[in-house]
């Protein structure tokens, strides 16, 4: 069993828990995850580490009610513990070696893509980060950003915080004003990632994403995950998670993650209702 | 008296018609009436033939012969001295390639059903028996065992005899690896897995999930942490999958994620919360047991219609005959010398059906049999709604892949020194499918077991030292 030390509520659906893992944190680097069950008759997901703590020998996740797993998560707290946490899995982001590179992170993304910006910075890299959020109600991280970034522009998508827009009207506007990056790193829904690789394609900047596909094990044993890469088939928990924005086929990324639209619906309605 | 009857005893089984709709093991044991039977049918050969065919040299005769003599628990000791599976190999093993292919009573009739005893008396030690809590006295050193399959225990299992302090690492949140993620249910029911694996801890071996060594712990780690020598069972679990167009598409499983979610997860269970599809037909690629259980998995998942789809006839099917048997039974059906060619999908990227080609045999190929050669006018459509892919795997390359000096095959497969298990890196063995690719359980225990050996060898010499 693994020790829920602290959970702080960072928005309505966003919770950040520091959970003690010694075993994962020894060895943890920013762009890695976990596998998690929560009890006994849960499924395994993958979360992405936000922070390893290596004082207290935790790790920071944070997690966003995206489905039933994620649902029942938030309802425990400091001092509950979760069954199995295992990690950290994946190749870790490459941080060193970038001098100017401009993070973008789209909602819960955010919470993947903060410990990158953090890592760049600690490599002097000159860091612009870009987060969005749907609402200000549900923006997070924005002052942890802040104090890592060279620039930090915030967008939602109704204006209620920073600008009104999307993350690629900014990247767009920093492109087109001739701002260049060694590299793009883009962490967020499907649909944002695909968005912003196909904006930097034409200028040649190395585009990073982050997969979340459908998992089970981790460890690359069950193919789950498999994405294609370069018309090429990946395991994005041993390959990946990141690749290169600009060979992944998002499409069928989209696609494959409706696999299980329907059971995960039923689940989700079943964990609202056992609450 | 000896029994003189060509034939075994026949396995009872649960029917068909009801099996298929649940997991339960499928093979009920025999009762004591039909295993002293059985065990009268045995010759108690002096130069015991059996015993070679063993690749843990059990002493099949002996043990037999105790059976005869109503001391049941004294013939599951006998077999504890090589095998401490032997609830699992009785249910697993293939005898009919190994032990029962050298019975002397098959020259004329059928084997002793040695499988089936073996069976019988760790079922009845099980049931009749308490755990044995007794803990060696420790020698004061520690090994490391990574991973708690068939390898990984036997291995753990000897050590711990010889008075170290073993600890297994196990990646998943359960032990047991093939055991309990791949072999289902109805053909090894779980709760005999965990009763092996907690004797193995009541004898003082501590077993550690959720520790991915090459990830969350490396080698040199390990060393550092005071073990004296490492024992590498990870197995071979990456699936592979053929290439073909459509394989992305939803509803392709690999073998292996689709039985670890019903066997490991059980999404077959109501509480479940782990998903897995329910389609109305279902092809499976491949013809080897994890082919097989794949197929009879489905068909207990309430799929209508199963096809098998292999490219070459019955004969070279590699899957057990009982499996086959079972499978025909249970209505799975095989489409021999089929090549699948490519999976087509819906619009909403959903598998719709697949396109498959005739095959016909030519000439053996270096594995020994047939090779399968395309007729490529025959192109034929099977409407299916899900694609299983068993068409075998590779070693995991978490560990080798972190460990710099330790070397792997072509295949990715752990290269050892000698046949003891030794690794190219110092203090290291490994053991079972990592190193040879997928085999069989038994041989990744008689594996485990010689690595013990030489890793006790090593470090007493090292000792003296």
């Amino acid at each position: 069993m693994f020790l829920i030390t602290h959970k702080k509520k960072l928005t309505q659906s966003v919770s950040m828990f520091k959970v003690k893992a010694p075993f994962i944190v020894k060895h943890a680097k920013p762009g890695q995850f976990v596998m998690l069950r929560i009890e006994q008759n849960g499924e395994r997901i993958p979360l992405t580490i936000a922070e390893s703590n290596h004082e207290d020998e935790t790790i920071t996740l944070i997690v966003q009610s995206a489905g039933a797993t994620t649902k029942r998560l938030l309802e425990l707290n400091t001092g509950d513990s979760i069954q199995d946490l295992a990690g950290p899995l994946g190749k870790p982001s490459k941080v060193t070696g970038l001098k100017r590179v401009c993070v973008v992170g789209g909602g819960v993304g955010c919470a993947i893509a903060y410990p990158i910006a953090k890592a760049l910075r600690q490599e002097h890299t000159i860091v612009h980060t870009i987060i969005g959020f749907r609402n200000k109600e549900l923006v997070f991280l924005e002052d942890e950003f802040k104090a890592v970034s060279n620039h930090m522009y915030l967008v939602t998508d109704n204006g209620s915080a920073g600008r009104k827009g999307f993350v690629t009207d900014i990247l767009k506007e920093l492109l087109l004003k001739g701002e260049t990056y060694d590299e793009v790193i883009a962490i967020g829904p499907l649909i944002m990632m695909k968005m912003v690789s196909e904006m930097t394609k034409p200028y040649h900047i190395k585009t990073i994403v982050s997969m979340n596909p459908i998992m089970v094990d981790g460890t690359g044993m069950c193919g789950g995950c498999r994405v294609s890469v370069d018309h090429e088939m990946k395991f994005a928990c041993v390959d990946g998670p990141e690749f290169d924005g600009h060979l992944v086929d998002f499409d069928e990324a989209i696609q494959r993650n409706k696999m299980y639209q329907e059971f995960e619906h039923e689940q989700y309605n079943d964990a609202c209702k056992q609450k | 008296m000896l029994n003189t009857s060509q034939v075994k005893n026949k396995m009872p089984v649960q029917d068909p018609i009801r099996r298929i709709s649940n997991f339960n093991e499928v093979a009920l044991g025999y009762t004591d009436e039909q295993a002293l039977d059985e065990a009268r049918r045995c010759l108690d050969c002096k130069h015991k033939p059996c015993v070679n065919g063993c690749p843990v040299g059990i002493d099949i005769p002996a043990f037999i012969q105790k059976i005869i003599d109503n001391q049941i628990e004294e013939a599951y000791q006998i077999i504890l001295e090589s095998s401490m599976l032997s609830s699992v190999c009785g249910r697993v093993c293939p005898q009919e390639t190994q032990c029962e292919l050298l019975c002397v009573r098959a020259n004329k009739g059928e084997a002793v059903a040695i499988g089936n005893l073996e069976r019988y008396v760790s079922d009845y030690h099980f049931k009749n028996i308490q755990f044995d809590s007794s803990k060696p006295i420790l020698n004061g050193f520690k090994v490391a065992v990574v991973g708690s399959g068939p390898a990984g225990l036997s291995c753990a299992n000897d050590l711990n005899k010889l008075g170290y302090q073993v600890d297994i690492y196990e990646a998943l949140h359960e032990a047991g690896g093939v055991l309990t993620y791949g072999i289902p249910e109805f053909r090894l029911p779980k709760a005999i897995v965990k009763r092996e694996i907690e004797q193995l801890i009541a004898h003082g071996v501590n077993l550690i999930t959720n520790v991915i060594i090459g990830k969350s712990l490396s080698i040199d780690d390990l060393f550092d942490m005071g073990y004296q020598a490492i024992f590498l069972g990870t197995g071979a679990g990456l699936p592979k999958f053929l290439g073909v167009p459509g394989e992305m598409l939803n509803g392709v499983y690999s073998a292996n994620e689709y039985l670890t979610r019903i066997n490991l997860m059980k999404s077959y269970e109501k509480q479940s919360q782990t998903p897995i599809q329910h389609p109305k037909r279902v092809a499976v690629i491949g013809g080897g047991n994890v082919a097989l259980d794949a197929a009879r998995s489905a068909k207990r998942l309430g799929v209508e219609e199963v096809y098998i789809v292999y490219r070459r006839s019955l004969k070279e099917l590699p899957a057990r005959y009982e499996e086959v048997e079972h499978a025909v039974d249970e209505g799975i059906q095989f489409k021999l010398l089929a090549n699948l060619k490519e999976i087509i999908g819906n619009s909403e990227g959903f598998v719709k059906e697949i396109r498959c080609v005739d095959m016909i045999l030519g000439a053996p190929d270096q594995s020994g049999r047939a090779k399968p050669i395309e007729n490529p006018q025959s192109s034929f459509f099977l409407e299916v709604d899900q694609v299983i892919m068993a068409i075998g795997t590779t070693p995991n390359p978490l560990v080798t892949q972190s460990t710099e000096d330790l070397e792997t095959n072509e295949k990715g497969c752990i290269i050892t020194q000698d046949a003891w298990g030794l690794t190219t890196k110092n203090m290291v063995y490994a053991g079972g499918d990592v190193v040879t690719g997928s085999a069989t359980v038994i041989l990744a225990m008689g594996a485990g077991r010689q690595a013990a050996q030489a890793m006790h060898q090593k470090i007493t010499l090292e000792k003296i030292k």
